[in-house]
């Protein structure tokens, strides 16, 4: 891919979180904040690459502790959304 | 070198190009509590696909040379073959497993008014990933496909990384080691280990700026001069600016900082993708940049600060100089038995949680006295203000961890008109986001910022430890001495045990 089209699709991606986070209910927020970073952990894709590669020890280890550190924020920043989620409930129809 | 590097297969493409879209669906499906379960699966789903990607297309292998005949079409006697290499392939799965498993006890034992500690401690973790797979692409960048090896006559060949690669790849490290030092500070002003006070360095703002600038004007070198000590200067300054910038940072306004910062670990993986030309990481990168950046705007808003004067700091550090003769000023003391009695009198009673629930893990509570009252045929409903607590949504994740039904619980602009039809508000543990001098002291350091009108409720309860601390923002509250103002003092939890057990 050249930068025009990577940067076409940084910017698309720009106004797309736009929209669809002004559409997140404010009491939702937390759950988006840990959910977010879940996602910001695909950072390990590079740091796989950086891990596989071979050439470099040094770079391997880096990539390796890169690995570790984005699987606690995968694992648990989906562990704990899920579970935040899972206690957001509707009134019970006795209750009401 | 460079066209084999880059090209990757259509498919590996398609397949970061799905991931993306599962994470903006992720993000989509948190429009409503329903849809938001799945969303968060859908999630999950995107990040198998892209870590499943990654791992299929680099598969570590050890390369060895063959000799033999040469094969048709070639002219060298021998071949470059590569096996699978079994311990890189082990070592990536018990890094994954070792952070695995730290994540998933983390998320199963954390307590839900620990979450703001936890999210900062996260986004540290996405921070120091960026750093090092920043660090990885500089020694290695040839497995990036981002650099050429050139050999010039007479002198031996060395890698030339691209000069547009070494900007990306050096805004990538220092936005992550920003976002690393920032959300450590962060997590020790929240997790209580270093004071929530703001801590002024003389002459703070030319420190910052001038660190700023010589990591961008470094950054611009670097593309000139590849040299390490370049790189890790730069990362060294980002480590430091990151500190620098949350020290005087106050913790009132920790949730526009949590934002912020959450905002700054994805424009770091979004730099990261940059590099890499992955699709994945730009898509999840625009989202979670984009994401922190509208939370603080609202937090921002919520407190009518501009994100400058939060970011520039020092908010709280001095205490108002009118509250010397405020401690003496009159005030209406109840007793849990009269909170009791006038609730059950009431038709409609609004809680208003902050703060002090979360810290005194009064939401369970909290509910058991709603319930009791709903027995008894009072509507009760909950206001919650953007910034009550110490993040976004802070309050409506405790209240919901007590099984309180989220269409009970109201936010500020939807609820503000009610107060004046409401009997009794019962504030817990928030303050601030409560002062009427917001409205109408124009010296006010909270002045102008929305606050809920609890006083327009015909009685307003104030549950209060004493009646000495002043809240985060170091001011004190005209509510406290009004004539339907009846402060509540103790323990935000016990309090409410005891309104409870006054009940039966």
């Amino acid at each position: 891919m050249d930068f025009i089209s990577i940067l076409s699709i940084f910017v698309l991606a720009c106004f797309v979180g736009y929209y669809v986070v002004w559409s997140v209910t404010p009491a939702l927020h937390t759950p988006l904040m840990s959910v977010t970073n879940a996602i910001s952990s695909v950072i390990v894709v590079g740091a796989l690459i950086a891990a596989a590669a071979a050439g470099s020890p040094s770079s391997k280890w880096l990539g390796l502790a890169a690995v570790a550190l984005a699987s606690v924020n995968i694992f648990g920043g989906f562990a704990v959304t899920a579970r935040m989620l899972a206690m957001y409930k509707k009134r019970d129809r006795k209750d009401a | 070198m460079l066209e084999a590097a880059q090209a990757q297969p259509a498919w590996v493409l398609l397949a970061y190009l799905i991931a993306g879209v599962c994470f903006i669906l992720a993000l989509r499906g948190l429009s409503g509590p329903e849809s938001s379960r799945r969303g968060n699966r859908t999630g999950m789903l995107g990040m198998a696909i892209a870590v499943v990607t990654t791992l299929v297309t680099h598969i570590p292998a050890i390369s060895g040379i063959k000799t033999g005949t040469p094969l048709p079409g070639q002219d060298e006697p021998y071949r470059i073959v590569s096996q699978l290499d079994v311990t890189t392939l082990g070592a990536i799965i018990i890094a994954i497993a070792i952070g695995g498993s730290i994540g998933l006890v983390t998320a199963r034992k954390i307590q839900m008014t620990a979450m703001p500690q936890l999210v900062a401690a996260f986004h540290s973790l996405v921070g120091m990933a960026a750093v090092l797979v920043g660090a990885a692409a500089y020694l290695n960048p040839e497995a990036f496909g981002i650099a050429v090896r050139v050999t010039p006559i007479a002198s031996p060949s060395f890698v030339s990384i691209f000069p547009q690669s070494r900007i990306e790849m050096g805004l990538g490290v220092a936005i992550g080691a920003i976002t690393f030092s920032g959300s450590v500070i962060a997590f020790l002003k929240l997790n209580g280990n270093m004071s929530g006070k703001p801590i002024l360095l003389p002459l703070r703002h030319v420190i910052n700026l001038g660190t700023l600038a010589a990591i961008l004007g470094l950054i611009a070198y670097f593309t000139q001069d590849q040299a390490p000590w370049v790189f890790f200067t730069v990362m060294g300054l980002s480590f430091a600016i990151g500190f620098l910038l949350i020290i005087p940072i106050g913790g009132a306004d920790m949730p526009v900082v949590i934002s912020m910062l959450n905002s700054y670990s994805g424009w770091a993986a979004a730099a990261m993708g940059f590099t890499l030309h992955n699709s994945a990481m730009i898509i999840t990168g625009a989202l979670v940049g984009s994401s922190g950046a509208i939370l603080s705007y609202i937090m921002c808003r919520a407190m009518n600060r501009s994100f400058i004067s939060v970011i520039a700091g020092g908010f709280g550090a001095v205490a108002s100089s009118s509250d010397a003769a405020a401690i003496d000023r009159p005030y209406k003391r109840g007793s849990a038995e009269d909170a009791a009695f006038l609730m059950k009198q009431a038709e409609q009673v609004i809680i208003v949680p902050g703060y002090g629930m979360a810290v005194a893990q009064a939401q369970h509570a909290v509910r058991e006295l709603a319930d009791l009252l709903k027995k008894e045929g009072v509507r009760v409903k909950y206001a919650i203000h953007p910034v009550a607590g110490r993040m976004p949504g802070h309050m409506n994740v405790l209240l919901a961890e007590a099984n309180v039904p989220y269409d009970e619980v109201f936010e500020l602009e939807d609820i503000n008109s009610e107060f004046s039809q409401t009997d009794v508000a019962y504030v817990i543990g928030a303050n601030d986001v409560t002062n009427p001098a917001a409205k109408s002291d124009k010296g006010s350091p909270i002045y102008g910022m929305p606050v809920l009108d609890v006083e327009k409720a015909r009685t307003c309860l104030f549950v209060k430890r004493s009646m000495g601390g002043v809240g985060y923002a170091g001011i004190d509250n005209e509510l406290f001495y009004r004539d339907n103002t009846m402060m509540l003092l103790g323990d935000a939890k016990k309090m409410t045990e005891q309104i409870v057990k006054a009940f039966g």
